[in-house]
Parts: C-alpha cells; structure tokens; sequence
C-alpha cells in the first residue's frame, strides 16, 4: 500500500517536472507570453490577489488577444520582499522567457525589478502598483514603463487642502518604515511645509506592528492632527489604541490608509473618521461614467471580488491596458527589442477608468489624483466624497525639474519641517 | 557513520578514502555537474544550479550541527546574513554608505566576522540540549533580524544594501552565469569533502560520541563545551560563505533576507534532504528550489503553497531521514528482492 502510494508520488512528481519544463519551452509565433508578477503570499496576499483580477479584467475585455496574436500569461509571485520579486521575475524572464513583464506590487520589489529590468534588455518590463519614487526618478531604467504614478504624487493637494481648509498647522507622521510610505509622507509634507505646516515629529513602525503604545504615549499634546500612512490590519490597530488612551485629534489619512476595512466602522470610530482627508489615484464614489462602467465590470466578472476594485485592481488593469492597447498599436510587432511598442508605450495617451494618462520622458504616469474626504451617505454608511479632482499630476508635483531632484531621495528624515 | 574503529588503524587520506569508495554513480554525478552549465539555460544554471549549491552549503552548516553535533541551530541564515552585510558594509554597493574597501581584506573580513558570530552562538547556546537550543537559537535569529531592520546607522534598516557584486578576481565576472555556477559549486564541494573530512577526523568522531553521550564523553576527560563551541565557528564559516554566495546572487541584502521564514526554510532543506550525510542538504536545496520555482506551474496560483507543504509533509512522512532515507530504503528493498529472488532460484 505505502510502496504503491510512493510510487505514485514519485511519479507524479517526475511528470510534473517535465511537464514544467515543457511549459517553459513552448512558444509559437503567433502569441505574445505575458508575465504576472503579484504578492500572491506574505502579508499582502489578498491585495495581490485583487490586483490579478485588475490584470484578468484588462485581458477579458481584450478577448485575451493583442495586436492580432494571442496573449499567454504566466504568473509569479513575491511575499512583498525585493529578494522573492527578484527570483519571480527572474524565473518569468529567463525560464518562461516572457515578451512583457507586468509587476509588481509594493514598493521595495519595484526598486528592485527596475535594478533587474537593466540586465534584461530584450524584455518590456511595466510597472504593476509599486509607488516608490525613485523607482523612476533616479537612475531609471530605459525598459521600465510605469503607467500608476508614485507615492509622492498620490498625495498631490493633500497638505495644501489640510492646512488651508481644514486649518490643521502642526502635525505628527505616522508611518509604515518602508520606501511607499516614505515617498507618501513626502508628497504629503511638500505641499503642507511650503504653506506653512510643521511636521513636529516622525514615527516609522514595521509592517505588521500590533502594539502602538509606545507611539501613542509620545504623540504630543499641542498638534493638530496625526498623519497616518498605514495600511489594513496597521491603521485598524493603531487607531483602536489611539482612540482607547482618550487621543482624539483628527487623522489625515494616506492613499491606503481609509480604505473599506476602516470605514465599515461602527459607534464612537464612525463620528471620529467624518471629515478626514485623504488622496490618491482613484475613489470609490468618483461620478464618472468611465468609472463607474469599470466598477460594473469588475463586479461583474468577480463576485467574490471587493464590493468596488481596490487601488491594486485598479493598477494592475490599468497597466494591462496600457500594454494591450499598445500591442494593438504596432500590431502585436516586437522586433528590433520591441522598439516600436516602447516608442508607442512613451508616447500614447491611454484613456482609462480614472481618467487620461501619459508618460514623461522617465516613463513616469502623468494622471489625475484624487482629493477626498470621509462623508456619511444617505444611508448612513461613511463613503470617501471626491473633494477635488487635480488634473495631470506629473512627478515633480509641478515644480521644477531641478528644485525637485534638489530636494533628495525620500527617506525617513528627508523632507523636513520641525 | 564512520565506525571508531578506524582511527586505531593507520590513519589514511581522504584522497585515499575516497577513492577506495569511489564508484561509477559518483563520476557520472560529477561529470554531469561539470558539464551542466554547457547545456542549460541562464535560468536553469543560476537560480536552480548555483542557488541549489549555497542554500545547500548553509543547510550544511545545520547538517554538521544537527546531524553531527546533535545541535538544531536556527541561526545559521544570521550567521550566513552577517557575513553578506559584512561584505556590503565594508565593500562597495549603491547606497554610498560603504566602506570600500579591496576585497582580499573584505572576504576575510566578512567570513571571520561570522566566524566569530558564530562562535558566540555557539557559547551561548552549547549549555542547552533539544528544544531549547532551537528556542535560544532562534531568538538569536529574530533578534538579529530585528536589530538590522531598526538599526539605520550601520545596517541601512529596512531597505539593506543594494548594487552589491563579487569582485572581479583574474579579470572574470564572477556574477556572470557560468563563472558563478563554478564559484558556487567549488565552494559547495569545498564544503562537502569539508565536512567528509571533518566527519572522520578525531575531532569529529569525537563531536559525534558527545552527540551520542556528553557525560560519558565528559567523564573521560574530553572537554564538551569546547567540542561544541568549535562545531558553531566551523559550521559558521561555511554558513559565512554561503552568505558571501547569497549577496552576489542576489546583489543585495535586507532584513527580509534573513527574516524567520527563510531560517525555516534553512531547517527545511536539511531536514528535507537527511541529516545523516553531507550530500543531503544539497539534495534537499535543490527539491526545495525545484519547488519554490515550479510548484505555481503546476496548480491553480492561489494554492500553489499547498504544493509546496504537502510535498515535504509527504517527505517527512514516508520517510523521518528525507530524501536520503527513501534512498536508502528504496537500495535497501532492492538488497531484499534480490537476495529473494536468488534465493527462489536456489530452491527448485
């Protein structure tokens, strides 16, 4: 019985090997093979899994084909670390020998796949919803494209709109100590020092930090408002135990931190979230035509999905349709290292659910941010009411070129306004 | 397991050893591992072949703990993590933050630093047995973890060192494929005969009996703690080149590299392959990659984890010593069938 079942096993295990070598080694001309880099372990796993049904959404509505050839995809899949990105996207390239590469998906992998996407001239490689600015900015790579704009610019008018109208002067930063929440604490910060704000203090936590006694305790008294670029499970718990040691100033949130999980909130929460602005590339409630056929559609092919498509849907499809639509362009041609589908990818302008967007000459998106605001609906259920729409944010946040730069890389200390 | 009585005759060479047990299978393993890089891919030479030859080496500094020593040492990634950031902080990598040095100081450097690491595990740990041994050992593991990620000054916190490469020694680029696949085999089958020998040796025989019994071994005048001690530095200089290896491979190092998940995964490969022999943490290594690499290829993507744990559940399951031990089983059956067979064809 057991020399049976082993047999069966080790078989099974040798036809699966040759069938995953087969795998990597078919490829016909009349295709395109593109690869999927997502979180699909680790702590983001239920955002990357969202983000491949933004990239599923794209391909569907493409009938899987573009550019007249047929689209084979292959999927990787990091834990959110550069290491784990950098062996997916690896084994995409190199084994699966993929054409195009889409990914990934949080900020540290981006820096790291943009380091690898020099080595490999021959493949595309377009950004999924990683937002770290320099994954762009400095030292770019001539093969990397990112179409969903970065984390400095997802928080255009956020300080300006929190110091102006809502009259917050000082504040602290809470944030998660990694390159996404660098660059949205800087986005935030750049608009909010030059009107006059101060940011009196900084706190960094690891991802996952259950236990924000510590930080509570040290929040001054005398600030207006706690900044709070958290994501999921880090800003439920950190709000809970700022709210139960009696801290009650108001919150500004970052472009992941108001999200479903919080806003279902009920009781003392729920009055406490009205009224806290927040930004970033999409919102839920933007009346739009193109957004809201895009929500119909995503709730359509996945009803298991989110009640709405989350930033990463919203990411991973809007890439997607970046390179589908390109590859119709050029008729599917990727001779000559795909120069024609780069020079097509640099210069279109892609309509998509949020609006227009196109690529400076650091492939870098220029596109529409979102100012928002928590708002009660109707129905008593709180929802994030578009304030402002602020069109064509481009990567300097419309300063100049060498002003920006001038400022330095987003870090834990960098910028400052004490 | 080499029996004691082979130390009271003329002691012999390893060379000498070895050949005397050398036999087809083990020419065609090594022919085929020389002429491997000529015929696979850039994929298949790098992330299967080199990567299966240092996690196999950091496995095996577990190995000769564990197998030999009878010490399960969950910090034998840190050991191999020190030597990487060693070499990123006193080399040369794109944060600007590095020392910049040549590397015939910082490879000596980087190894004797994790030596030393090494070392103080082991003289922190030797005066537990079983369990807590793992516990002290993996608190050492978190705790350096943690310190690395919250340290700034010398470790660049979260985000470590990039833009790290191996120095180019005789005008090679030693982080091209094949070259990398010859300095990760030389330095795995450094590490294996390494061992071999070490096994055999009066040092390590002994390192066994104090695995087998400490108080008898103690009784007789052999001092325990030293024995051990010296076990942790030996396996941290070869968990401190697999580090070296593990920074060129991947050109960077973060806290997420040394993280508890990949310490377990370290237990995993050596526990999967066999503790029993030096060849089963490399055995182990490359199931494990083959896995890690694959096993989304052959399930739906969001179960593909499951793949990868039923498959070593199955391992353990079938067989407590992992892959060696089917081995061993699977000639053992076959002795059985044989001697049955000649048996039946004895008796008409």
């Amino acid at each position: 019985m057991f020399s049976l079942t082993r047999r069966i096993l080790l078989q099974s295990a040798a036809a699966a090997m040759v069938l995953g070598l087969a795998a990597g080694s078919a490829k016909a001309e009349d295709t395109i093979k593109i690869g999927v880099l997502a979180t699909l372990e680790g702590a983001f796993t239920v955002l990357g899994e969202d983000s491949m049904r933004g990239f599923e959404l794209a391909l569907q509505q493409h009938d899987g084909m573009a550019g007249g050839k047929k689209i084979v995809v292959v999927t990787g899949s990091s834990d959110a670390s550069p290491d784990s990105a950098i062996a997916a996207a690896r084994k995409l390239v190199e084994q699966d020998k993929v054409d195009i590469l889409i990914g990934p998906l949080s900020g540290a992998e981006g820096l790291a796949v943009k380091d690898y996407a020099k080595t490999q001239p021959q493949v595309t490689f377009v950004n999924g919803t990683s937002a770290a600015q320099d994954t762009t900015l400095r030292n770019p790579a001539p093969n990397f494209f990112r179409f969903t704009t970065d984390g400095v610019q997802w928080q255009a008018g956020l300080g300006d709109y929190a110091y102006t109208n809502k009259g917050y002067k000082k504040v602290v930063t809470i944030a998660e100590d990694y390159d996404f929440p660098y660059s949205q604490v800087e986005g935030f910060m750049l608009d909010f020092c030059k009107a006059g704000g101060h940011v009196v203090n900084k706190f960094w936590v690891p991802i996952g930090t259950k236990d924000y006694s510590s930080i509570v305790s040290s929040i001054p008294d005398d600030i207006d408002a706690v900044y709070v670029a958290l994501g999921g499970a880090d800003a439920v718990n950190f709000l809970s135990q700022y709210q139960q040691a009696g801290g009650g100033k108001p919150m500004i949130g970052g472009s992941i931190t108001v999200d479903q999980t919080i806003l279902g909130s009920e009781g003392k929460r729920k009055d406490y979230l009205i009224g806290t602005p927040s930004a970033g590339p999409l919102a839920d409630n933007w009346d739009d035509p193109r957004w809201h056929k895009f929500v119909a559609d995503y709730q359509k092919a996945f009803p298991k999905g989110f009640p709405s498509p989350s930033l990463f849907a919203h990411g991973y499809y809007v890439e997607t349709l970046a390179v589908l639509t390109a590859l119709d362009k050029v008729k599917g041609d990727l001779s000559d290292n795909q120069k024609a589908l780069r020079e097509e990818l640099s210069t279109m302008t892609l309509d998509t659910p949020t609006g227009m967007v196109h690529l400076d000459k650091n492939r870098n998106g220029v596109a529409d941010i979102f100012l928002t605001e928590v708002s009660q609906g109707a129905d008593g259920k709180l929802y994030n009411k578009v304030v402002r729409v602020i069109p064509q944010v481009p990567q300097t946040m419309g300063m100049d070129e060498a002003a920006f730069l001038a400022i330095g890389p987003a870090t834990r200390d960098n910028p400052s306004c004490p | 397991m080499a029996s004691v009585t082979d130390t009271n005759q003329a002691p012999t060479s390893l060379p000498a050893q070895l050949a005397g047990k050398l036999r087809p299978h083990h020419l065609l393993v090594a022919a085929f591992l020389l002429v491997y890089p000529l015929i696979a891919s850039d994929f298949w030479i790098v992330q299967i072949g080199a990567q299966t030859f240092f996690l196999g080496l950091i496995a095996l500094s577990l190995t000769l703990l564990a197998g030999y020593g009878g010490m399960v040492s969950l910090a034998q990634l840190a050991t191999a993590g020190v030597a990487a950031y060693m070499y990123a902080i006193f080399g040369q990598n794109s944060a600007n933050l590095g020392l910049d040095w040549p590397w015939w100081v910082v490879i000596p450097l980087a190894l004797a630093i994790a030596v030393l690491f090494a070392t103080l595990v082991g003289a922190l740990s030797v005066r537990t047995e079983g369990i807590y041994t793992i516990m002290i050992t993996l608190a050492i593991s978190v705790a350096f973890f943690y310190f690395c990620q919250q340290n700034y000054s010398i470790f660049n916190g979260f985000k470590g060192y990039a833009g790290i490469a191996p120095p180019h020694v005789f005008g090679v680029d030693w982080r091209a494929p094949v070259p990398f696949y010859f300095l990760a085999l030389g330095l795995g089958a450094f590490g294996y005969f390494g061992v071999l020998w070490l096994s055999r040796s009066t040092f390590g025989i002994a390192l066994q009996a104090v695995r087998d019994n400490p108080r008898r071994m103690a009784a007789l005048g052999f001092n325990v703690r030293a024995h051990r001690i010296a076990a942790y530095a030996v396996a941290g200089l070869l968990a401190g080149l697999g580090g070296l290896l593990l920074v060129w491979y991947n050109g960077r190092i973060s806290p997420g590299t040394i993280g508890v998940g990949g310490a377990i995964n370290i237990l995993v490969i050596a526990i999967l392959g066999g503790l029993r022999r030096p060849i089963g943490p490399f055995i182990g290594a490359l199931f494990f990659v083959l896995l890690d690499n694959f096993a989304i290829d052959l399930i739906d993507r969001e179960r593909f984890n499951l793949v990868i744990g039923i498959a070593f559940l199955a391992v353990v399951l079938f067989s407590p010593d992992g892959v060696l031990g089917l081995w061993d089983g699977l000639k053992r059956r076959l002795a059985k069938t044989a001697a049955q067979r000649g048996k039946d064809m004895r008796t008409p």
